[in-house]
Formats: structure tokens, C-alpha cells, sequence
């Protein structure tokens, strides 16, 4: 259903029931209290920026770099507030300094949804070499992550991880499969 | 105001001439290498936090803290080397319109602490310039260590975001920031008032 969803149309899906994978994840970010959720947008993330952009619970916003954004995450972490940041495969691979001097030396919590480019149906070469970056990155700093492909798994595994970087105070990865969400399709 | 017009001053004592000012637990940031040595120097305060890697995030953690405490001043102190890194963050910063971050920006034309080569910014960019240009517009030039302190003020009773820029010299930091991350962040935590010590 998702699948179908997401390659019609990003449009046709946001007056979607909570039951969509972006609904789903708008409701766990909420019910953990994270309202800060900056972003270097994807096509397959925009029914969920949309929908967090119509939220006032939510201060959503692009910035120019993900680095950028994770510096602010953590900021408003230290200052009391909690964040996560939305980003596609490419952009997850501009991270591994940031993660490595600041996110996990200073045992921030920072929560990072990756929207998955470079598999299952791939049309751009550079795309498919970049994702195979993103695993040994995160298992090189022994980073929890979680690839997510099954609708009923989803507010299990975002809920859950969430509460455990939390309280144990260490970056999570998970990462939107495009059995989850559809992915991007070759169009135009 | 042009940059070759003000005056060359001193990291440290400019950084401070801050610090001096601040009565309200205001958040310092220091970004890597000197700037934070320098705040280091200057007098540990509970609401300083030290970066210790991550070059140019400076400003992007300002701002974090400034929409997690709106109520709290919040001040950046980044190099020009490290701002190069992360040009887009001011324009984040203009888009998002905090009342409560000012940003000060110390700039020697030079990677100080690598062997003081010429950044590519050195003789051709004007970060003031750069930062109204990207949406700052209250942005200056600090002529002077008195106008330093007058720019300061003027932030400390303003409602929009700015940059103040000033020029120094090439001198290393004064101090060596204890490299301890995890206790940097909780006694900075603690200085927010967002936790109690154990």
C-alpha cells in the first residue's frame, strides 16, 4: 500500500491515515517529544516533511548541509530539546566526521531517519556506490542502525530505538527502506 | 565598514572582553582549535561548551541551544576558516530569525593553528559582506576593541540574529581546553539547567 502510494504521487499520500509509513513516523516523533527536525530534503521524504511542516508541534526546516543539522540537533539536545534529522543515503555520507567528533564522543543522542537511495531498483550509478558507504560507516563506530522495510515494524523499531538513544545516550541510524516506503523509480 | 579599516585585535583578550560582559549565564560556544582555547583561557563558566572536532559546526550548535532555550542568550565564537566550512548555516540562522544568537567571528586571514596558511578567503571575501548577503543584516565590522564591546551590548538588548566580525592577529591560543568530551557536555548541560549532577 505505501509502495503504491509513494510512486503515484508524494501529493496523493498526505492526507493519509497515520497508518502510511510517514504517518506512522510524524506519530513516533511526537510521542516521544521531538519537535526540532531539520532537514536536506528527499523526494521520497516530502509527504513527511510536508506533514511535519503542517504540524505546529514540529519547528521543521531545510538546511544546507546535514552536517549542519546535526550540529543543531545536538545543540537543542544540550539545551533540553529533542531533534532528529531527515536525510537521503548521499547525504548520510557527508556525516562521518561529525559523528566521529562530535555525535558520538560527546554521547549526544542523535537520532538520524535515512531514506534509502542506491538499491532495490536504482537508476543513478553514483547513488548505488554511495549507499554502499552508509553500513560500514555506521558498524565502524559501532553505531546502532536498523534498516526498515515492513509497515508493521515500523513504529516497533523507530519507537524503540528511539527511547534506547535516548536513555543510553548514543546516535541511531534507521534507515527507510524502499520496501517501505517505495523508493525513488526512474521517471524523468 | 571595510575590513581594512578596523583595527587588528587580540583573540583572547577580545574573547575576553565578552566574557566580562556576560551576568545572565548567557551560552558561549567556542568552535575548534584557538577560538575555544581562548574562551577556555578566559575563565571556565558552566554555560561554555568546547568543540573538539566537527570544524564550522560552531554556529549550528548556537543555534540548537537558541530554539531549545529561547529565553537564554546565546553567543558563537568561530574562526573564518571554520565559518568557510559551513557558509550555509547563516543563512539557516536568517531564515529561522532567533532573537537570542549572536555570532562573533575572529578573523586572521589564516589556518592559525595548522602552520598559518592563507585560508582562500584571506584576500579576495569579506565575511561581513558574506553574512548580509546570506540574510544577517545587522552584521558588522568591529572597529575597535571599544566598538567590540558597543556591538556586544547592542546584541545583548537586541531581537534579531547577527554576526560580529574581528579582525586579529595571527597569535595561538592563550590555554589548552581539557579534551573531555563527555564531561564538557553534562556540566554544559548542567550549566543550562537541563540536568542536575548525580
Amino acid at each position: 500500500m505505501a509502495i503504491a502510494e509513494q510512486q503515484t504521487s508524494p501529493q496523493a499520500a498526505l492526507g493519509s491515515s497515520e497508518r502510511s509509513w510517514h504517518g506512522i513516523v510524524l506519530q513516533t516523533l511526537k510521542r516521544n517529544e521531538i519537535s526540532l527536525v531539520p532537514y536536506v530534503p528527499d523526494r521520497v521524504l516530502t509527504p513527511l516533511i510536508k506533514n511535519l511542516h503542517a504540524d505546529p508541534f514540529f519547528t521543521t526546516f531545510a538546511t544546507a548541509r546535514e552536517e549542519e543539522a546535526v550540529g543543531i540537533v545536538s545543540g537543542a539536545w544540550m539545551g533540553g530539546r529533542r531533534g532528529a534529522v531527515l536525510m537521503q543515503t548521499s547525504g548520510f555520507a557527508t556525516l562521518a566526521n561529525v559523528l566521529a567528533s562530535l555525535a558520538v564522543p560527546y554521547q549526544i543522542p542523535l537520532i538520524m531517519f535515512v531514506s534509502e537511495r542506491g538499491t532495490l531498483g536504482e537508476f543513478n550509478y553514483g547513488q548505488s556506490l554511495v549507499c554502499r558507504t552508509m553500513r560500514p560507516v555506521l558498524d565502524s563506530l559501532a553505531l546502532e542502525h536498523h534498516t526498515i522495510t515492513r509497515l508493521d515494524e515500523l513504529g516497533f523499531i523507530t519507537d524503540r530505538s528511539i527511547k534506547q538513544a535516548v536513555t543510553t545516550q548514543a546516535p541511531v541510524a534507521l534507515i527507510l527502506n524502499p520496501l517501505l516506503t517505495g523508493g525513488k523509480v526512474f521517471d524523468k | 565598514m571595510n575590513t581594512r579599516n578596523t583595527k587588528v585585535m587580540n583573540r583572547f583578550d577580545v574573547t575576553s572582553r565578552l566574557v566580562a560582559k556576560l551576568r545572565h549565564e548567557e551560552a558561549v560556544i567556542g568552535g575548534i582549535g584557538n577560538t575555544n582555547f581562548d574562551l577556555w583561557a578566559a575563565g571556565h563558566r558552566p554555560q561554555n561548551f568546547y568543540m573538539l572536532g566537527s570544524m564550522g559546526l560552531a554556529f549550528p550548535i548556537a543555534l540548537g541551544v537558541a530554539l531549545a532555550q529561547p529565553g537564554r542568550r546565546v553567543f558563537a565564537l568561530e574562526g573564518d576558516g571554520s565559518l568557510l566550512m559551513q557558509l550555509g548555516a547563516l543563512s539557516t540562522i536568517a531564515a529561522l530569525k532567533p532573537q537570542n544568537l549572536t555570532m562573533i567571528v575572529m578573523d586572521n586571514g589564516v589556518y592559525q593553528i595548522t602552520g598559518a596558511q592563507p585560508t582562500p578567503a584571506a584576500d579576495v571575501a569579506d565575511i561581513v559582506a558574506i553574512a548580509i548577503g546570506s540574510g544577517l543584516a545587522n552584521s558588522a565590522w568591529a572597529a575597535d576593541e571599544e566598538d567590540f564591546e558597543r556591538l556586544v551590548d547592542d546584541a545583548m538588548a537586541g531581537a534579531e540574529p547577527r554576526l560580529i566580525a574581528v579582525r586579529i592577529d595571527d597569535k595561538p591560543g592563550v590555554g589548552t581546553t581539557r579534551r573531555d568530551p563527555v564531561q564538557i557536555r553534562e556540566r554544559f548541560m548542567h550549566g543550562l539547567g537541563v540536568r542536575e549532577p548525580l
